[in-house]
């Protein structure tokens, strides 16, 4: 199983998602993001997903997921890269991802994240 | 039969002409007209003498021809068939006094009547052709994006929003703010004629697809009977913005985006 790699830029936790989502990775990827919040005291989530293409029902709610767990540890989850596709994707399977903030491309990510500090 | 119609060629044709071009009303000239009715007569003869009517590729095809041509420059159904029905006129007001001829007569009328109905088929094949062609036609000019300031583009919707033209929006308008990098989006619904509820979940959706993205979104041009419709139906917007006008969206978008517009 491939991991996915947490890069901590200064108070931002940065996850770009490279590889085609398991299931399975996306459980572990939590896990780690948990514990990295933990370890690292970051006050923001940016989670990259410009090269995922495929997404599913399930897929779709731990993201969600993701941005709950941030949450917990008071970091805030930008979803950032979201393809056309995807996003009608998650439109039809009826999920909005309600407590997740969303930017067109890292750089607005980054910059939603440090206007809120 | 077939040796009357050669016989008295000259003067059906007149007569024919005569009749079909009363109800051309100008939309063709004589010339054409005659040089047509004259082709669709030979045929009509030759096919007679020959193998039968019924077999003759050639007298179809031309018939096919000529509907389509009317069917594109306007005529009407009847219009189009008379062209071929007014020939039994025109043949019959010659053998009126001829008694002998009724039962040849009769075949021939049957014949004339087979015909027009192949053109009768070929006209509203052709203007289904027309109709299919001009709808998808209208789907893709009826969809434009356009960028009304540095991040902010907006998606004038005009006509009734059914599911196969909310997906062509969506896609349209995510793909031109992902293309454009704008973090707005104003959906103008001026030209939207009912919303009813599945017009309002479409553009939610709609509305989703873009917060997804990371653009905000915000919906205007409501009319007043249709934001009364709106709350007569007790549909939620929720959170979106809603504006009367496009200047007012636009306002807020440039609000939003920090930005603020001042005289000169």
């Amino acid at each position: 199983m491939e991991r996915v790699p947490i890069l901590k830029i200064g108070q931002t936790l940065f996850v770009s998602i490279q590889i085609d989502l398991q299931d399975q990775s996306v459980v572990q990827l939590q896990e780690d993001l948990a514990e990295e919040l933990v370890a690292s005291r970051a006050t923001g989530v940016i989670i990259d997903i410009t090269a995922v293409e495929i997404v599913d029902s399930f897929i779709g709610r731990m993201l969600a997921t993701i941005g709950s767990i941030s949450r917990l540890f008071d970091a805030e989850t930008v979803l950032v890269g979201m393809r056309p596709a995807v996003a009608i994707t998650l439109v039809e399977l009826g999920l909005f991802l309600e407590g997740v903030r969303t930017a067109l491309n890292a750089e607005q990510g980054l910059r939603m994240l440090n206007g809120r500090s | 039969m077939a040796d009357f119609l050669r016989t008295n060629q000259a003067k059906v044709l007149d007569r024919w002409c005569e009749i079909v071009s009363a109800t051309a009303r100008g939309r063709m000239s004589p010339d054409d007209l005659r040089s047509e009715l004259a082709d669709l007569y030979g045929l009509i003869v030759g096919a007679m003498s020959g193998a039968g009517v019924a077999e003759s590729g050639e007298l179809r095809s031309a018939l096919v021809a000529l509907s389509r041509s009317r069917a594109r420059s306007g005529f009407s159904p009847s219009e189009t068939a008379l062209a071929v029905f007014s020939l039994k006129d025109a043949v019959f007001e010659l053998i009126a006094d001829s008694a002998d001829m009724v039962a040849e007569y009769l075949t021939f009328s049957r014949m004339i009547d087979d015909l027009g109905l192949h053109t009768f088929e070929a006209y509203a094949a052709t203007r289904e052709e027309i109709i299919k062609q001009q709808s998808e036609a209208m789907l893709e000019l009826s969809t434009p994006v356009v960028q009304l300031w540095d991040g902010i583009i907006a998606v004038p919707l005009v006509g009734t929003l059914d599911s196969a033209r909310t997906q062509l929006v969506m896609e349209k308008m995510l793909d031109a703010l992902l293309a454009s990098g704008s973090s707005h989006a104003v959906i103008d619904i001026t030209g939207v004629p009912t919303v009813d509820t599945e017009v309002a979940q479409h553009l939610l959706k709609t509305v989703m697809a873009a917060r997804l993205l990371g653009a905000q979104c915000t919906i205007c041009g409501i009319r007043p009977q249709i934001a009364h419709t709106i709350v007569s139906l007790g549909i939620e917007f929720g959170d979106i913005a809603t504006k009367a006008t496009l200047a007012d969206a636009l306002a807020h978008a440039l609000r939003s985006a920090g930005l603020k517009v001042v005289p000169a």
